[in-house]
C-alpha cells in the first residue's frame, strides 16, 4: 500500500509537448509509470515517447478514450487555472500541478470549485508524488528514494530532496513522497495527507518538512496531538528569514508576526514531535 | 508589488469611491501650484512605500500656498526610513468627523478574500488587531460569487454606520471589492475612510499590495512599480529570473530551489555564521543564469566565503559547473568558495570543478561549517 498513487495510477500528461513537460514525461515513463496520454491543445493527434503516448486536444476526450484517472499539470502560470478546471471537469479524481507562479486570486476560485467537486488537488508549485518502486507523477527524481515504511510530506522540493537522499544513504526507505508545494493556496495541506499516512498500512513514521509563512504546521501540530498514533519527525526551513520578505516561495513569508518558523516549532515540540535542527538530522531523530 | 497612495487612490476612483481633490507635486513650486488651484487649507503627504509617514513628519497641513511650498520643499528634501521622498501629494484638507477602517485582503486560512471593517479607523490596524480584535468586523467573500449588497449592509450595521451613509458605504465597498479583483491585489486598504463634518464619505489614504504572479495580465499596473524599496542586486536578479534577497552576513550563498535556500541560510547561522543572502537559481538553471547569480552574490563587499549548495533534480550539477567556471573567468573572485553538489550528474560536475581551487563538501552539514571555518580563516587574515 501507499497513498495517492501506485501501479494503478493512469496519467495524463498536460502540457506534454512542452520541453518539461516532455522530459518529466520521459522520465515518468522510465520510472514505471503508467502514463497513458498527454494533452496539448493544437496538437492532438501527436504520438509522443517514441509513438507510445497519443495526444489530445481536449482532456474530456483523453479521459473517454484512455479511463486516465490522474492529470499531472505542466502548463504555463497562465494557462494553469483553467487547465485545473478542465481536468476536475473531465472527470479526473486526483490532479498534480507542478506549475509555479499561479495567480494567488486564480488558486482561490480553483480551490472553492474543487471543494464543491470533491477532486483532490496536489500542488500548485510542487514537486508532485513518489512512491518508490511503483509510480512517480512529477519531478521527483526517481533515483533518490527506495521502498519503505516513512512517509514524507513537505511544501518545498529540493529540501525534500535532501531527506530522501539521507533516508536511502542509510537504507530507509519511503511509502510515498508528497510535494504539497509553496503555494500560500493550495490543494492539498499537511493535514490531509497526514491522515492519509496515519490511515495508510504501510507507512510507520511520519516526515514533515514545513517552512516559514502561513499556520498550517502549527494546525497540523493539532492534529498530530490529537488524531495520529504514528511517530512523526520534522523540519521547519526560514529560521533566520527576514520579516517582509517572501523567500522564494510565494507562501513563505513572514508577514505581521504570524508565520515565525519559531512558533511552528513550538506548536510541534509541544504535540510531541520531535523536530531536527537541520535536515541530516531527520533519520536519526526516525531511528 | 507595492503602490503609493496616489496611485491606489487612483484606482479606487475608478470604482466609484470618492477621493479628496488634489494632484501629485514633484518640486514645492508645483505643490504651491496644486493648493492656490485646490484653494484653502491642503494636506502636503510624502510618497514613499513605507509605513509611519506621519509620525516621521512627511504628512503635514498647509494653511496657504505659500505655506504649501515651504512644506514641500522640506519634505522633498526628507528621507524616511532610508527612503528618498521623491514626490508628494497635495490633497484638500478634510473636516474629519469619524474615522472608518475598510480593508480587503487574501485570508489564507480560509481560503477566501475577507472584508475588513472598523470602526477604529485611521490607526493602524495590526495594532487594533492586536488590542481590541473585536472592534474589526470580518466578512469572508466566495470568490467564486464575489462580494454581495447584504454583506456591506451586514458591515454598515456592525460598525454603526448611520443609516444615511449605507448606500454610498455600499458603493465604496463594492468598489473595493472590484479594485481588488480587477487589479490582481492582495490587498487593498482605505484607511481612513472618513464622515466628513458636512457628512460625506471619503477615502482619505489608500494602500494597495498587488500578487507578482499576476503582473503579467496587468501591464499597465507593472509599469508603476517604484524601484527605490528594492536594493539593485535583487533588480538586477529579477532580471535573471533569480529569486534573491540581500541579508547582512558576510557568507553568500547560491542554491537551487527555496527552501533548500532558507535551509542553507539557517545551517550556516545554526553553525555560528551569518548569510548574506537568500538566492534561489530556481529549477533547471542554465549555465548562464549560475553565471549571473555569481556576479551578483559577489558585487556585494561583505561577502567572505560563497556556499554552492546545488541538489540536482531537474537542475543538472554538470550544467551548475560550467556556469561556476565561466564566472570564475568572468569575475575572478578572490574569496574562498565551498561547494557541494548532490544528485543529476554531480561526478561529471564534482570533476569540472577539481581543478578550480574550490573547497568541497559531502554533506550540508559539512558544507556549513567549511564555509564558516573559511570566512574565520579570511578574517585572520591567513
Amino acid at each position: 500500500m501507499s497513498i495517492l498513487i501506485n501501479k494503478n495510477t493512469r496519467l495524463i500528461v498536460h502540457g506534454i509537448t512542452g520541453n518539461e513537460g516532455l522530459f518529466h514525461t520521459t522520465q515518468m515513463v522510465l520510472y514505471g509509470t503508467n502514463v497513458v496520454a498527454g494533452m496539448t491543445p493544437g496538437k492532438g493527434g501527436e504520438w509522443v515517447i517514441d509513438g507510445k503516448i497519443p495526444v489530445f486536444d481536449s482532456v474530456k476526450v483523453a479521459v473517454d478514450a484512455t479511463g486516465a484517472n490522474t492529470s499531472c499539470i505542466f502548463v504555463p502560470a497562465r494557462f494553469a487555472a483553467d487547465s485545473i478546471y478542465e481536468a476536475a471537469d473531465a472527470g479526473i479524481s486526483l490532479i498534480v500541478c507542478i506549475t509555479e507562479g499561479i495567480p494567488v486570486q486564480d488558486m482561490m476560485r480553483v480551490r472553492n470549485y474543487l471543494d464543491q467537486k470533491r477532486v483532490r488537488l496536489v500542488g500548485p508549485n510542487c514537486p508532485g508524488l513518489l512512491t518508490p518502486g511503483e509510480a512517480k507523477v512529477g519531478i521527483i527524481p526517481g533515483n533518490i528514494a527506495i521502498p519503505g515504511n516513512v512517509g514524507v510530506v513537505s511544501r518545498s522540493g529540493t529540501l525534500t530532496y535532501e531527506v530522501l537522499y539521507a533516508l536511502m544513504i542509510l537504507d530507509r526507505g519511503v511509502s510515498t513522497c508528497v510535494g504539497i508545494g509553496g503555494d500560500p493556496i493550495n490543494g492539498t495541506n499537511f493535514i490531509d495527507t497526514l491522515a492519509m499516512f496515519e490511515d495508510d498500512p504501510q507507512t510507520e513514521k511520519v516526515v514533515m518538512i514545513g517552512e516559514i509563512g502561513g499556520t498550517d504546521e502549527e494546525k497540523a501540530a493539532e492534529y498530530i496531538s490529537s488524531q495520529m498514533t504514528k511517530p512523526v519527525v520534522s523540519f521547519i526551513a526560514g529560521q533566520t528569514a527576514p520579516p517582509g520578505k517572501r523567500m522564494g516561495h510565494a507562501g513563505a513569508i513572514v508577514e505581521g508576526g504570524s508565520g515565525l518558523a519559531v512558533d511552528k516549532i513550538k506548536a510541534l515540540k509541544n504535540a510531541g514531535v520531535k523536530v531536527a535542527t537541520h535536515p541530516e538530522e531527520i533519520p536519526s531523530l526516525l531511528f | 508589488m507595492k503602490l503609493h497612495e496616489y496611485q491606489s487612490k487612483q484606482i479606487f476612483a475608478r470604482y466609484g469611491i470618492p477621493i479628496p481633490k488634489g494632484k501629485v507635486a514633484t518640486t514645492a513650486e508645483d505643490a504651491r501650484n496644486i493648493a492656490t488651484e485646490l484653494g484653502g487649507r491642503v494636506v502636503i503627504k510624502s510618497q514613499v512605500l513605507v509605513g509611519g509617514r506621519g509620525k516621521a513628519g512627511g504628512i503635514r497641513v498647509a494653511k496657504d500656498p505659500r505655506d504649501a511650498e515651504d512644506i514641500a520643499t522640506q519634505i522633498l528634501a526628507m528621507e524616511i526610513k532610508g527612503l528618498p521622498v521623491r514626490k508628494v501629494l497635495v490633497d484638500e484638507a478634510a473636516s474629519i468627523s469619524k474615522e472608518i477602517y475598510l480593508g480587503i485582503t487574501n485570508d489564507r486560512a480560509a481560503r477566501k478574500p475577507v472584508m475588513m471593517a472598523s470602526s477604529a479607523g485611521g490607526v493602524e490596524i495590526e495594532e487594533v488587531a492586536r488590542t481590541s480584535p473585536e472592534k474589526i468586523i470580518k466578512e469572508h467573500i466566495d470568490p467564486l460569487l464575489g462580494f454581495k449588497d447584504y454583506q456591506s449592509r451586514d458591515i454598515a450595521i456592525a460598525i454603526d454606520l448611520p443609516k444615511q451613509h449605507w448606500k454610498l458605504f455600499n458603493q465604496i465597498a463594492t468598489g473595493l471589492w472590484h479594485a481588488y479583483q480587477d487589479s490582481d491585489a492582495t490587498l487593498a486598504e482605505i484607511n481612513p475612510l472618513v464622515i466628513t463634518e458636512d457628512n460625506r464619505l471619503i477615502a482619505l489614504d489608500g494602500k494597495m499590495l498587488l500578487d507578482d504572479n499576476a503582473l503579467f495580465r496587468h501591464s499597465d499596473l507593472s509599469e508603476l512599480r517604484d524601484l527605490d524599496i528594492e536594493a539593485p542586486s535583487e533588480i538586477e536578479a529579477r532580471k535573471y529570473g533569480l529569486s534573491f534577497i540581500k541579508l547582512d552576513g558576510n557568507i553568500g550563498c547560491m542554491v537551487n530551489g527555496a527552501g533548500l535556500a532558507m535551509t542553507t541560510m539557517d545551517i550556516i547561522k545554526l553553525f555560528g555564521g551569518e548569510p548574506a543572502n537568500f538566492l534561489d537559481i530556481g529549477g533547471g538553471a542554465g549555465s548562464d543564469k549560475v553565471a549571473a547569480a555569481m556576479r551578483i552574490i559577489l558585487t556585494d563587499p561583505n561577502v567572505k566565503t560563497v556556499l554552492l549548495n546545488i541538489f540536482g533534480g531537474i537542475t543538472r550539477c554538470d550544467e551548475v559547473a560550467r556556469g561556476i567556471l565561466f564566472a570564475l573567468e568572468e569575475v575572478k573572485p578572490k574569496v574562498p568558495m565551498v561547494v557541494r553538489l548532490v544528485g543529476t550528474n554531480a561526478d561529471e560536475g564534482r570533476k569540472l570543478l577539481s581543478d578550480a581551487n574550490m573547497i568541497t563538501a559531502d554533506t550540508l552539514a559539512n558544507a556549513a561549517q567549511k564555509a564558516v571555518d573559511a570566512v574565520n580563516s579570511v578574517k585572520a587574515g591567513r
